[in-house]
């Protein structure tokens, strides 16, 4: 009563006082709707804008300008309801509850980052949308599967990429090309944590010694201290499971310091085109996590496309997922011949669906995709995958990595 | 104002009695709505209830908030749900009692700039705690719960909230922080013991904005420290108090609603905006309505009939107050 009184009341007013009015929602009918709530603003507005928004934005102009998604004997275009959840979860959780029951879209796209996208989990369940999130880090993957049955998790487990680093390293150590010292840095943060957590019990299941061991805190702005004391013991490997702030500083740290392991990696945004904007040959050599094979002409071609879109090229690690989780839920669409969320989500949990991650089958339970790549390098300017070895387009490790080039 | 206590509460039950009856008549958005207005209203109000008579401006709502959401997220699966809202609501006194005591007697700006970094340092603990001890920063919070039953118990703090705070505005204690407001020095030259006064206020709004926090915490699933302690959240509070008017117990209401719907409308209609017209509402609010709705109201009200009392004028000068 009063509720539904201030409700029209302070919209009213605003447009008044501002002068302008509200658009009313465009009818409805030939057309397919789909949702998203992704951080335009705050702090996850710069992954999101690097991978998630692009990523849509150049899907639903392609699927348009092919005539739209082909339910039964109809092409549907797409319609767009976007909100902005200011990076806040409670906001998230209000946006997608409002794409699901006010604005009645047909499917949702999910949000920026792990955080969001647990807390909106309930709300897609409930609603029966299928949960295909291709920015979500989290070992809880499994058990969100479990619990959320529509849930897809496309970036797997902090696990795995912690695990895929070590079985490089120790094929490295069997080579006799590497030593026994790791040093190792990590972020105090969500990330960082489950990845240095990981990656400690691997190194030590492996027999690796750990001769530097530390956290540092989100914001942290001098990194040269990490890099003085790590050079320091010389070892052959350095990691930073970091974030993208720190991924540049401790990178241009170790070149201003003339700090060069013959492996070295760092963490989020090392895949970023921005990372070999800013150092370009520096890059050379550089290893993380992620990377793609560059002879798939798949991959060309997205790359290609994605630039021509948006203006950028994509980030060589989750916009693959991201893009390849909105082409796996067009062709669930197709398959399915319908928009009824519950046999889309048959299909998606059974089929297999041709994207840019080559053939992906969400048909297991933590429906995960098997087999990305969890480790990278930058090399000639491209960075390819490296780890799992048999995968299919598997580069070889640039070894040792090459010193940095003189400024 | 001059209606009868029993009155006043039997009206005040009747009403929450009808809200309590939104759950079967709103869809998922609007008990999403109607929980972000009881959730603001809960904390606006209880930020009054110390910050309204004291003039004590705090910005360490969400420090109380985040303690409550993170005892639900280290307790949430171990324990039966009553028993850890019984633990937040100690964490939260606690707490309180420790920085109250220990703050209480800062005036002004030192006041407001501590009650910040209180929410700082602790997000800073619980961050290093967790790095170090714990070994995770995020924690997952899988409870069963549905928007009905968090909608439900925060309406039923909402009303121990306004019961307690129109009680508190009857009694003596009452009385003592009006004094206090209006000059502490007087206040502690007639016999009241300002500190334990301020104290007891402190801790019992701060009671309730852990509670809260616990409350909500299950409908986001993971939490880590920059979600529990979001400044955001504080600052949006002293936001929606002052719009509303912080003089009356009702106050703070008036400006949660208005505003959780704008704030709503704006993302909804300009999400690609938000922020930029979010400012401009937020000037055309300052001067078009300087002393809040509560003080619009009764600045219409009173027109034509008796001039404006000074009271009113300088309880709202209390956002510009150092």
């Amino acid at each position: 009563m009063r509720h539904i009184l201030k409700r029209h009341l302070g919209p009213a007013l605003c447009a008044a006082t501002l002068g302008i009015a509200a658009i009313a929602p465009a009818a409805a009918q030939e057309s397919i709707r789909i949702g998203y709530a992704v951080s335009k603003t705050g702090p996850n507005a710069g992954g999101a804008t690097t991978t998630t928004i692009p990523n849509y934005e150049l899907w639903v102009k392609e699927v348009n300008e092919a005539g739209g998604i082909k339910v039964g004997n109809k092409q549907l275009k797409i319609e767009v309801v976007e909100y902005d959840d200011r990076s806040i979860s409670e906001e998230a959780v209000r946006s997608v509850e409002r794409l699901a029951t006010q604005d009645k879209v047909d499917f949702i796209l999910t949000p920026w980052g792990t955080a969001n996208n647990l807390a909106v989990g309930p709300i897609f369940d409930k609603y029966g949308y299928p949960q295909i999130a291709g920015t979500s880090v989290t070992d809880m993957a499994p058990k969100l599967a479990a619990r959320w049955p529509n849930s897809y998790w496309l970036l797997g487990t902090g696990g795995s990429y912690a695990e895929g680093l070590v079985e490089l390293l120790v094929k490295l150590r069997s080579e006799g090309k590497i030593g026994d010292d790791v040093a190792m840095a990590s972020i105090a943060d969500g990330f960082g944590i489950e990845l240095a957590k990981a990656g400690r019990a691997a190194l030590e299941a492996n027999k690796f010694k750990l001769v530097y061991d530390k956290t540092y805190p989100l914001g942290t702005q001098d990194l040269a201290p990490i890099v003085n004391e790590v050079k320091a013991l010389n070892p052959d490997v350095f990691v930073a499971f970091s974030y993208p702030p720190d991924t540049l500083g401790l990178t241009d740290q170790a070149r201003v310091l003339g700090f060069n392991p013959k492996v070295f990696y760092t963490g989020v945004a090392t895949a970023f085109p921005l990372y070999k904007a800013k150092f370009g040959a520096a890059a050379e050599g550089v290893v993380s996590l992620g990377g793609i094979d560059p002879s798939d002409p798949k991959v060309k071609d997205y790359i290609a496309r994605h630039t021509a879109a948006v203006g950028k090229e994509p980030d060589r690690w989750a916009s693959f997922m991201t893009y390849a989780g909105l082409q796996a839920l067009q062709q669930a669409i197709e398959k399915a011949g319908t928009l009824d969320k519950a046999k889309v989500n048959e299909v998606l949990r059974t089929g297999t669906f041709d994207t840019v991650l080559g053939q992906i089958s969400f048909d297991n339970e933590s429906r995960q995709v098997p087999n990305i790549f969890t480790v990278g390098q930058w090399q000639n300017g491209e960075f390819v995958g490296l780890v799992p070895h048999e995968h299919h387009g598997a580069s070889q490790l640039v070894f040792p990595k090459p010193a940095w080039p003189a400024q | 104002m001059t209606a009868r206590p029993a009155l006043v509460i039997a009206a005040g039950a009747a009403v929450f009695a009808a809200l309590a009856l939104v759950p079967f008549v709103a869809d998922g958005y609007g008990m999403s709505l109607a929980i972000a207005i009881a959730n603001y209203a809960i904390l606006a109000t209880a930020w009054a209830l110390f910050s309204g008579p004291t003039r004590y401006i705090s910005l360490a709502t969400v420090a109380f908030f985040g303690v409550g959401a993170y005892t639900v997220a280290v307790l949430g699966e171990v324990l039966p749900w009553p028993i850890v809202v019984l633990a937040a609501a100690v964490n939260g006194t606690l707490l309180a009692f420790v920085v109250g005591l220990s703050t209480l007697r800062l005036a002004g700006i030192y006041f407001v700039i501590f009650s910040f970094g209180l929410t700082e340092l602790i997000r800073q603990v619980v961050t290093w705690y967790e790095v170090k001890v714990t070994n995770t920063v995020g924690r997952y919070v899988f409870l069963d719960t549905d928007q009905s039953m968090i909608y439900w118990q925060l309406l039923g703090l909402a009303a121990i909230l306004y019961l307690t705070g129109y009680l508190i505005g009857r009694s003596r204690l009452g009385f003592a922080l009006r004094v206090i407001g209006g000059d502490e020095t007087v206040a502690r030259h007639v016999g009241i013991d300002t500190t334990r006064a301020k104290l007891m206020l402190f801790v019992l709004s701060a009671l309730f904005m852990t509670l809260t926090g616990a409350i909500m915490a299950p409908r986001w699933t993971y939490i880590d420290p920059a979600i529990a302690f979001n400044p955001q959240i504080s600052f949006q509070t002293v936001i929606m108090a002052l719009l509303g008017g912080v003089q009356r117990l009702w106050g703070p209401l008036l400006g949660v609603i208005p505003l959780t719907l704008l704030f709503d409308w704006l993302n909804a209609n300009f999400p690609n905006h938000y922020l930029l017209i979010l400012g401009i509402v937020f000037m055309l609010i300052v001067y078009l309505l300087p002393q809040g709705v509560a003080g619009a109201i009764g600045k219409l009200s009173r027109s034509r009939t008796k001039p404006e009392p000074e009271t009113d004028r300088k309880a709202h000068s209390a956002e510009a107050r150092p």
